[in-house]
């Protein structure tokens, strides 16, 4: 693509630069230049949103590791002390914990876009799967940020996920204590999770590069569901896309912000504030709320290893999507049943999240089985037989097409 | 070509191995600490939480009721019919005195660590009446906050996602009420 780069160095120091490294003509074809649908709608501004919070997780990350001491004996004060005695380490605690739920918030909502508008068909599939590659690590970035603090969430949601390891046949109990550096989570493990959770942004970042370079190969998806035909579908990326993301981050960060200030521990548990202790398992212990629904699903199955292998497989079944929708129409808004099927999965999920919040008793359980059942039945059973018998409705001829024919309606 | 290949994968396949083997324990959580227990100072229908290479390790004076009520529960019905007896062969069946050291099935010693993901149970012990009805515990023994799994008065597993009873660590008596765990 570079190859035929509109960028045509004037000055002499700009004609002598290119000819070494060409990165301006990069940058320019990659972040200006780029053609892109001109039917976007705001459901795209959210990779861009996802950017930012991903520099906004490392830069205040690298400021929280300045006061910040790994050791069980230590931790839960240094965090005490980021809160109470560093200058302005309550601002830049909280925008880290509270971005941690905002980069999830952004990362499901460009999921359920990609799952609505087909983004994941051909010739987008390792796009697709690259992001729940994405979504994978920063999974496990996460779960490692919130053992730091090491209050009694902490502990506890670290035991539970390792031990989720235990469930493997025959090596189980060596690749718990393999994990653990002893015979229970403690200072070894505090210690390597703090290794990893100051690496694995990084990887993200890395990861990030090959999405978008992904992305760049067939370019982007659209509400239209159909490919670009022509220079007359698209517009370039700058300033057209890099103003409307500019306006989405700017409202995601009024929001995040609000969080910050007025509701800083809302989507935090209280009980992180109580100092780890490995002889006492809190009453009512769950995980932060993006992982409820996965939750959810391992406390439906009554076999522990079993419920491992489904909580597994409802992540890495998103692998699979591609090849499981068998409708060749990408878009939902021309696939009027599997429009219902959609939102349908959308509440299930939402209502998986609430009973993962939930203890396990009573009729949460046997929601938790019907709801799980759903959720699987869904990838496996109504995506694949929709395509087969659904008729979706006529496509537009172009981008073009559709962009003119809603301007007349309006 | 392929020489180079192969001493260069068995290379990195060695030199791989001490990056992966640091993460396990190391010597100083080895040396696992043994540590006594005195259990007279346990009053009967009491247990006491003590920690043992890291874990938490319940000591539970039992009552005789709840003696009764584990030894009436046929093995057939039991999740898990191994002791998971440390000072046992595996395999042994769990019975209530296979669940103690020498017989003494008063004092139940165990780790208090659930057999499904670890947490800790807690002792049913607000709910006095201990007994086993229609093959599973409806009061006494013990419940795991996290995941609802039930153990009862001897620490076996009856119901919920936990797959194996409590287990009973090694630990031997040095006198009539006292043991030595590990
Ligand atoms: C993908 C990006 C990241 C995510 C999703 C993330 C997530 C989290 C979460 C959820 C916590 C627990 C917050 C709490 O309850 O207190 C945390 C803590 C922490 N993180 Fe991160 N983090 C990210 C990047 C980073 C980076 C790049 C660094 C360092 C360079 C870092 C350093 C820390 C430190 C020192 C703590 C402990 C202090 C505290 O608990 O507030 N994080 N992280
Ligand atoms: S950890 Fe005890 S039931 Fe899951």
């Amino acid at each position: 693509m570079s190859g035929s780069s509109k960028y045509q160095p004037t000055s002499p120091v700009g004609k002598w630069f290119h000819e070494r490294l060409p990165i301006v003509a990069f940058v320019k074809d990659h972040a200006m230049d780029f053609p892109t649908p001109k039917n976007l709608n705001y459901w795209w501004t959210f990779g861009g949103i996802l950017a930012v919070m991903l520099v906004v997780q490392i830069i205040t990350g690298i400021v929280l590791v300045m006061h910040y001491t790994p050791h069980v004996d230590f931790a839960f004060n240094s965090v005490e002390q980021i809160m109470r005695d560093v200058n302005y380490g309550w601002l830049i605690r909280y925008m880290h914990m509270n971005g941690a739920s905002m980069f999830f918030i952004a990362v499901y909502i460009h999921m359920f876009r990609g799952m609505y508008f087909g983004s994941y068909k051909a010739p987008r599939e390792v796009l697709w799967m690259i992001g729940v590659i994405i979504y994978l690590v920063m999974m496990a970035t996460a779960f490692m940020g919130y053992v730091l603090p090491w209050g009694q969430m902490s502990f506890w949601g670290a035991k539970v996920i390792t031990n989720l390891f235990s469930a493997i046949p025959f090596v189980g109990d060596f690749v718990t204590t393999w994990l653990w550096g002893g015979y229970s989570v403690d200072n070894p493990t505090l210690n390597r999770f703090f290794s990893l959770h100051y690496l694995l942004p990084f990887v993200l970042a890395g990861l990030v590069i090959l999405h978008i370079w992904a992305l760049h190969v067939p370019g982007n998806n659209n509400p239209t569901g159909i490919a670009v035909k022509g220079p007359q579908d698209t517009v370039p990326f700058h300033p057209y896309y890099t103003m409307k993301d500019g306006f989405a981050i700017v409202v995601f960060l009024i929001f995040y912000a609000l969080f910050v200030f007025y509701g800083p521990n809302y989507m935090g548990d209280a009980v992180n504030y109580v100092p780890a202790n490995p002889l006492s398992t809190p009453a009512h212990i769950k995980p932060e709320w993006y992982y409820l629904p996965f939750y959810a699903i391992l406390r439906s199955i009554p076999d522990k290893l079993f419920g491992v292998i489904a909580m597994f497989s409802s992540i890495l079944i998103l692998l699979a999507l591609p090849w499981l929708d068998t409708s060749r129409v990408r878009s939902g808004n021309y696939r009027p049943i599997f429009k219902g099927f959609f939102w349908v999965f959308v509440i299930v999920c939402i209502a998986l999240g609430f009973i993962g919040s939930k203890p396990p008793e009573g009729s949460y359980v046997l929601w938790g089985r019907i709801l799980t059942a759903y959720y699987f039945i869904h990838f496996i059973v109504i995506l694949p037989l929709l395509g087969l018998l659904e008729t979706p409705k006529p496509l537009p001829a172009s981008i073009s097409d559709d962009v003119l024919a809603k301007a007349k309606l309006a | 070509m392929v020489a180079t290949g192969a001493v260069a994968g068995v290379g990195a396949a060695l030199v791989a191995w001490p990056f992966i083997s640091q993460m396990n324990p190391d010597a100083a959580v080895l040396a696992l600490a043994t540590i006594e227990v005195d259990l007279a100072s346990v009053p009967e229908g009491q247990e006491i939480t003590l920690k043992w290479r890291g874990n938490p390790l319940f000591v539970r004076h039992r009552t005789k009721k709840e003696i009764e009520a584990a030894k009436s529960v046929p093995i057939a019905d039991l999740k898990d019919p191994d002791a998971r007896n440390a000072n046992l062969k595996s395999g042994d069946q769990a019975t209530d005195v296979n669940r103690v050291v020498g017989g003494k099935e008063q004092f139940l010693v165990m780790m208090g660590v659930c057999t499904h993901l670890g947490c800790v149970p807690d002792a049913n012990s607000s709910l006095k009446e201990f007994a086993v009805l229609e093959g599973s515990i409806k009061t006494g023994g013990w419940f795991c906050p996290c995941h609802g799994s039930q153990y009862d008065t001897a620490g076996r597993i009856r119901k919920g996602p936990a797959p194996e009873n409590l287990a009973v660590p090694p630990y031997k008596y040095l006198s009539d009420t006292k043991i030595v765990v590990g």
